[in-house]
């Protein structure tokens, strides 16, 4: 039933999403209308209107309103949504645009291409910097005909599609937003999408509510007749919420790692690690190279083979997540899985220290190293905790720093320390996610930028030379090749590729389709009789 | 001193407490032996429950022996608890003694500064200590003390006040002795009752403190403690009791200890106030 509706164009890419659904038909289940949907937002965000909020539940509940012109899958091919189809030139800088006709806006005005150029030239260019640093690259954007949009880069840049999912750009309505200050208009507080669900009712601290848009351009769609996103600030009364059936769904950190193991127990709910893919989250013990010793590649080795990731995956997130094993993550296009840190062996860790020439004192110590965990919750200080006891076995002793989570922002940005744990969202390719940790060009005093310090001028030319690339081969023989280089010199520690568990009623279905999960529109999710 | 240890024997729950207070300081002395290595050390597999695999009360989150953090975590509390009843029984001698003895415009001056310090929640306080210094176990004693000196302050106050007037004060200032040694070597002697009473209850007091900081992720993160202990098992108590209950159990027998020693010694240090209580009973 969904063939017909998703366009050929995008069969293949879609495969996975449509043998979900043919599985569905096979258990004899064909979508059903009806029901509310309840869920949880974790913290509740300040606004919904994307773009003037980027913040995680923003990202997951407003693409219920607001749509982009694409979607990806699990392997991050781009899947078609406001646009229908889309053809790129031969010499990667022009893009072209068919947008779906018979899209209306919530307040009912007809969805156009304006719109999308209104969008992606102004509104996201002046709000979201991520977008700015892409859409920067953008030499002309029109409109040729009120359902085709035309872009031209200044130069090709492969990963452009990446840029055009909803929690990137999505497409707000221009006949709201031109000519007012994007950050106060009215549209803002009410916001109008062009999504399957509109905005009706937030109660503040309590609840947000969206219900069917019954003007939704796919026919038929949406099944559910409304949303409702549950704010709960106490995790425990979350985990109970899921039990007791209050709410159907959980995403992102709604419910604590430690808590997953018996709500797998409850024969009711599904546990679903997938729908992260676009986002890819690495995390990594993270390096400031200015401090001796551990500018020594020998010694960033040694510490990065003193770590047992499986147990940090297994004992401390309780299996959600996956060991890392270099930079990219497994989920992001062009990982290279012959490029892998060296694996977990205390013995040789040891061996290369003694061989580098760093002996042990009296008290077994080698070095002394200043590390701050991450104050983002408890499960952080037990890594932390954990790595303390790691670095231990092989001579090397971890002073921990407890700080808070302002502090930690302002003393990472300033490069004030040692060591500290760190993750970052890698966006579905090494351009827009990986290279700003490692290229010497982005060594900055701000948070999530080259802030180890990191120099290596062949890794800043292949990172170049991938990023301008306009054919795929090109850029993977260029980041297979840095990635042998970084896995040789661990320049950060990489720990583990983050999971966050979706967590639902098995009569909640179709929840995650894509690579995207839960920041989707969930124009095809249904509530089983 | 066969006198006093008589009295303190008469009340039974003080010689119960006694006697935990020693065991508890004997684990202290003898973590090490006990429990030889780091109490951060991953001895065996996470959560397994009390009792099995050699684990006497269970392991934590990261298969740490929660007995080795016990034990280990004592000797931090009972040090805190010391360490910043000296240290705030040094600002508060001084201050009261200086208050009781001058009387007048230094009294006014010093007891409207302690007020200053009691008007302000001392946990709150506290807190606010330990986050601006950064959370170590210096900044964690020095929070305790700070907020723990104006009760002993303004009890020595209280004595000094009495006292003063006396005649062997009086006749040590006829004497010609210096102000200073009238005051250290003959006022403070006889007030001392009371102060050793309240310092038995403020070590209590300071173990609480500082298991609240460590509890809410104030402590020094490099040493084991109780308040820890508890903080870390909080998230995962239904997951694994143990983690939170023994540490719990450990602060809850140290302070009743505590409390009781400390009636004790002011039972034997008051006979006539004891011999009123017993008599009114």
């Amino acid at each position: 039933m969904n063939l017909s509706r998703r366009g050929l164009m995008a069969a293949a890419a879609a495969a996975p999403v449509l043998m979900r659904a043919s599985e569905a038909m096979a258990q004899g289940v064909a979508p059903r209308r009806g029901g509310t949907l309840q869920m949880m937002l974790t913290p509740e965000p300040p606004v919904l209107q994307i773009g003037v909020n980027q913040q995680g539940p923003t990202l997951a509940a407003a693409p219920k309103m607001f749509q982009g012109l694409l979607s990806f899958s699990s392997t991050l091919e781009p899947l078609p949504l406001l646009a229908k189809s889309w053809t790129i030139s031969p010499d990667g800088k022009e893009y072209v645009f068919r947008l779906q006709e018979n899209v209306k806006w919530h307040d009912g005005q007809p969805f156009t291409a304006e719109d999308v150029v209104f969008s992606i030239t102004k509104f996201h260019m002046e709000l979201a910097p991520r977008a700015r640093a892409i859409f920067q690259l953008i030499e002309t954007c029109a409109a040729t005909d009120p359902h085709t949009v035309r872009i031209v880069l200044k130069q090709p840049f492969q990963p452009f599609l990446l840029m055009f999912d909803a929690t990137a750009a999505a497409i707000v309505p221009k006949h709201l937003f031109d000519g007012r200050d994007y950050r106060t208009a009215p549209a803002v507080q009410r916001p109008v999408g062009t999504g399957p669900f509109r905005f009706v009712e937030w109660q503040r601290g309590n609840f947000i509510r969206m219900d069917r848009f019954d003007d939704y351009w796919k026919p038929g769609q949406p099944y559910l007749d409304s949303i409702i996103y549950r704010i709960i600030p106490d995790s425990q009364s979350r985990r109970l919420a899921l039990e007791s059936g209050q709410v159907l769904l959980s995403q992102a950190s709604d419910i604590e790692p430690f808590d997953i193991p018996a709500l797998r127990q409850r024969p009711n709910l599904e546990v679903n690690t997938a729908g992260w893919e676009y986002f890819s989250p690495l995390s990594w013990m993270e390096i400031n190279h200015r401090v001796a010793p551990l500018n020594d590649p020998r010694v960033r080795r040694a510490m990065s083979m003193a770590i047992d990731r499986n147990f940090i995956v297994n004992r401390l997130w309780f299996g959600v997540g996956k060991p890392a094993t270099n930079p990219v993550a497994s989920t992001t296009r062009f990982h290279d899985a012959n490029a892998k840190i060296a694996a977990f062996n205390v013995r040789a860790a040891n061996e290369l220290l003694d061989a580098a020439g760093f002996a042990r004192n009296a008290q077994g110590v080698r070095f002394t190293v200043k590390h701050i965990p991450l104050p983002y919750g408890e499960i952080w200080t037990r890594l932390s905790e954990y790595l303390r006891q790691a670095m231990r076995n092989v001579g090397i002793a971890l002073e921990l720093e407890s700080t808070d989570a302002g502090s930690w922002a302002r003393r990472v940005g300033n490069w004030e320390y040692e060591t500290t744990i760190n993750f970052v969202y890698q966006f579905g390719d090494p351009t827009l996610g990986v290279e700003r940790t490692y290229v010497s060009t982005n060594i900055q005093r701000v948070t999530f930028t080259n802030t180890g310090g990191y120099a290596n001028p062949q890794v800043d030319a292949l990172f170049q030379q991938a990023r301008n690339a306009a054919v795929a081969a090109e850029r993977q023989r260029a980041f297979s090749e840095v990635q042998k280089i970084l896995v040789e010199e661990v320049p950060q520690i990489w720990l583990m590729e983050l999971a966050f568990p979706t967590i639902h009623d098995k009569k909640v279905r179709n929840v995650i389709t894509t690579g995207l999960g839960v920041h989707t529109s969930f124009d095809d999710v249904f509530l089983a009789g | 001193m066969s006198d006093f240890w008589r009295r303190f024997r008469r009340n039974r729950g003080a010689v119960v407490g006694l006697v935990v207070l020693v065991l508890v300081i004997a684990v202290a002395a003898l973590a090490p032996v006990l429990y030889p290595g780091s109490p951060w050390d991953m001895a065996t597999a996470p959560f397994v429950p009390p009792g099995e695999e050699g684990m006497l009360l269970g392991s934590d989150s990261l298969g740490r022996d929660v007995a080795a953090g016990i034990a280990h975590g004592a000797r931090i509390s009972l040090m805190v608890g010391a360490v910043s009843t000296v240290a705030a029984l040094l600002i508060g001698v001084t201050l009261g003694a200086v208050a009781g003895y001058l009387g007048g415009v230094a009294d006014d001056a010093v007891m409207r500064f302690t007020e200053f310090f009691q008007t302000i929640p001392s946990f709150v306080f506290a807190i606010l200590l330990v986050a601006i210094f950064t959370p170590t176990i210096g900044s964690v004693v020095f929070a305790i003390a700070v907020v723990s000196w104006p009760p002993v302050a303004r009890v020595v106050r209280a004595e000094f006040l009495s006292l003063r007037s006396r005649e062997f004060v009086q006749a040590a200032e006829v004497l010609g002795k210096s102000r200073i040694a009238i005051v250290v070597t003959d006022i403070l002697p006889n007030a001392l009752s009371p102060i050793v009473v309240l310092s038995s209850l403020m070590v209590a007091s300071a173990i609480l403190l500082e298991s609240a900081l460590s509890f809410l992720g104030l402590g020094d993160p490099n040493l084991m403690t109780w308040g820890f202990l508890i903080g870390s098992g909080r998230s995962v108590i239904r997951l694994a009791w143990w983690m939170s209950v023994f540490p719990g159990l450990a602060i809850f027998v140290t302070v009743l200890a505590l409390n009781l020693v400390g009636e004790g010694l002011s039972d034997a240090l008051n006979p006539r106030l004891a011999r009123q209580r017993g008599g009114a009973a």
